[in-house]
């Protein structure tokens, strides 16, 4: 019998350029492991990430996506990751209709939290193995 | 601060009644002119229209179960890059007036110089359908409006208009009530603000009480939020889970009419249309070979997804964009359905009022916890 492959997915990390991307570069710097599922892409704010991005990533198969942006209090915009969370909200809702909400993640990690990333990131990797491999993957006719 | 007034009903019926009000706001230079839907000249379509004489007052008829546009739409086209110079007194079903307000929070309209006057909707057909009904001869118009005023189900009304919870306007200058009248004797005129006021002294119009009609709203409110309930039964079945999502917009050929004939989706340059989506062939063919097939055109899920996002919190649930589908996609419903989830977790009413913020350029640092820390 041949030996099944552990599942492996693909989540896309949209991280703010001031906060989670920075606490990336530290655990990075810091020797902290964090599983190469996540996939960075580095913005400048966690509200600059229009939903379509994030819909895009899952109905092109990625397992999941999480957003990581300022703490409150801390956004170097204000008040982006505010309305980021408040998007997020909708984003949730309207997955629910294809049964996608629990892949989607918005999470606050600052600059000075390298072991957070580090956490946030095992413990977002471990939920999306249990929930398997985003049944949209296979999918042609979406 | 609202003054009600009696409009009485003589031999030429309800529309009469409405022409003359509409005919003295303009005689009387109250107004400058009039923006309502107006009969074209072989009666089987209604159009907004700008009218600037009473000569043509004989075509007004806001009470045509017909809604080729939402005429949101239009005052944005109006006042969206400047305001009226001059008075003009918009006539509006309930779901164009919210959709209105949700434009002006948006930026893309103005209500200076505008004076609003609500109707009762009496809910609205196909326009396939309602021409044919005038074509052949078979419209009643008192039949339509018994049907409002007296609760019952019109099967040929539109999906959206059946289960319809704002028959009566939210935010408006004036209303033109039917809802809880005799309306072979008499509709009522509402003066909502100080605009309002001011006309309704001018037309030195008698006061009355307009305590009647409220219970008779109530009613008819609570009786639509059964059916929609029950109409929500049905779409959730129809709509929740991958499958079934699918299978509702199996018909879409990503045709874009759904976006144009929304009221509230108003970028000039929409995502979708942008260069993003212009792919190279070889995009494809990489897609196509990932998961061994590719549907053309590609995206149509993500279009209805995204649009969702963008959109659905402001959704006034007009139904435009199933009239608008070549292929009777329920777009609507999807939307509908959605939106008045989402709204309730708001706690906003789109077209409520011009007060409240929208919900996605709003916060509350101490919200949602759950979905965000």
């Amino acid at each position: 019998m041949t030996e099944q492959k552990e599942f492996e997915p693909v989540i896309i990390g949209f991280f703010c350029n001031w906060c989670t991307a920075t606490a990336a570069d530290l655990a990075g710097t810091s020797r902290m492991q964090y599983p190469a599922n996540i996939r960075p892409i580095r913005v400048r704010c966690s509200g600059s990430v229009d939903p379509v991005y994030i819909l895009r990533a899952l109905l092109s198969g990625a397992d999941g996506v999480i957003v990581g942006g300022c703490p409150p209090g801390d956004c170097h915009y204000v008040s982006g990751n505010f309305k980021a969370r408040r998007r997020m909200s909708v984003l949730k809702k309207v997955l629910s209709n294809l049964g996608l909400e629990n892949r989607v993640w918005i999470k606050w990690i600052s600059a000075a939290e390298g072991a957070k990333f580090a956490r946030v990131m095992n413990e977002v990797t471990e939920q999306v193995k249990k929930l398997g491999p985003n049944p949209l993957k296979s999918q042609w006719s979406v | 601060m609202e003054s009600n007034a009696i409009l009485p009903v003589r031999k030429e019926g309800i529309l009469g009644t409405i022409r003359t009000f509409l005919a003295e706001l303009l005689d009387k230079r109250l107004v400058d002119s009039l923006f309502v839907p107006l009969e074209l000249p072989g009666r089987e379509n209604v159009v907004p229209t700008i009218v600037t004489s009473s000569d043509l007052i004989t075509a007004v008829n806001p009470l045509a179960p017909i809604m080729s546009i939402n005429s949101a739409r239009l005052v944005s086209r109006l006042t969206g890059t400047s305001s009226s110079p001059q008075k003009v007194a918009i006539v509006m079903r309930p779901c164009e007036l919210r959709a209105l307000v949700e434009l002006v929070k948006l930026k893309q309209a103005s209500l200076d110089n505008l004076l609003l006057i609500g109707i009762d909707c009496p809910g609205t057909y196909s326009v396939n359908d309602y021409r044919r009904l005038i074509k052949e001869n078979v419209f009643s118009l008192n039949d339509l409006l018994s049907n409002l005023t007296e609760g019952k189900e019109d099967p040929l009304l539109r999906n959206a208009c059946q289960s319809c919870e704002y028959p009566v306007p939210l935010k408006t200058d004036f209303n033109l009530g039917l809802v809880g009248m005799d309306i072979n004797t008499g509709i009522i005129l509402e003066a909502k603000t100080e605009w309002a006021q001011k006309i309704f002294t001018a037309l030195t119009l008698k006061e009355v009480s307009g305590d009647d009609r409220k219970a008779a709203v109530t009613r008819l409110i609570s009786r639509r939020h059964e059916r929609r309930e029950t109409f929500f039964k049905h779409v959730r079945q129809d709509i929740r889970g991958l499958e079934n999502m699918r299978s509702t917009l199996a018909a879409c050929v990503n045709c874009h009419n759904c976006r144009t004939a929304c009221p509230i989706c108003y970028c000039r340059e929409c995502f979708f249309d942008s260069p993003l989506f212009d792919f190279e062939a070889r995009k494809y063919l990489s897609w196509a070979k990932q998961k061994g097939a590719l549907r053309m055109p590609t995206d149509i899920l993500l279009f209805h997804m995204t649009r969702l996002n963008h959109i659905v919190t402001s959704c006034v649930g007009c139904g435009m964009c199933t009239e608008a589908c070549p292929n009777k996609v329920q777009v609507s419903d999807i939307f509908r359905l959605v939106g008045h989830e989402l709204q309730k977790s708001f706690d906003y009413i789109p077209g409520r009022s011009l007060e409240e913020e929208l919900p996605l350029t709003t916060f509350r640092e101490d919200e949602l916890s759950e979905i965000g820390l």
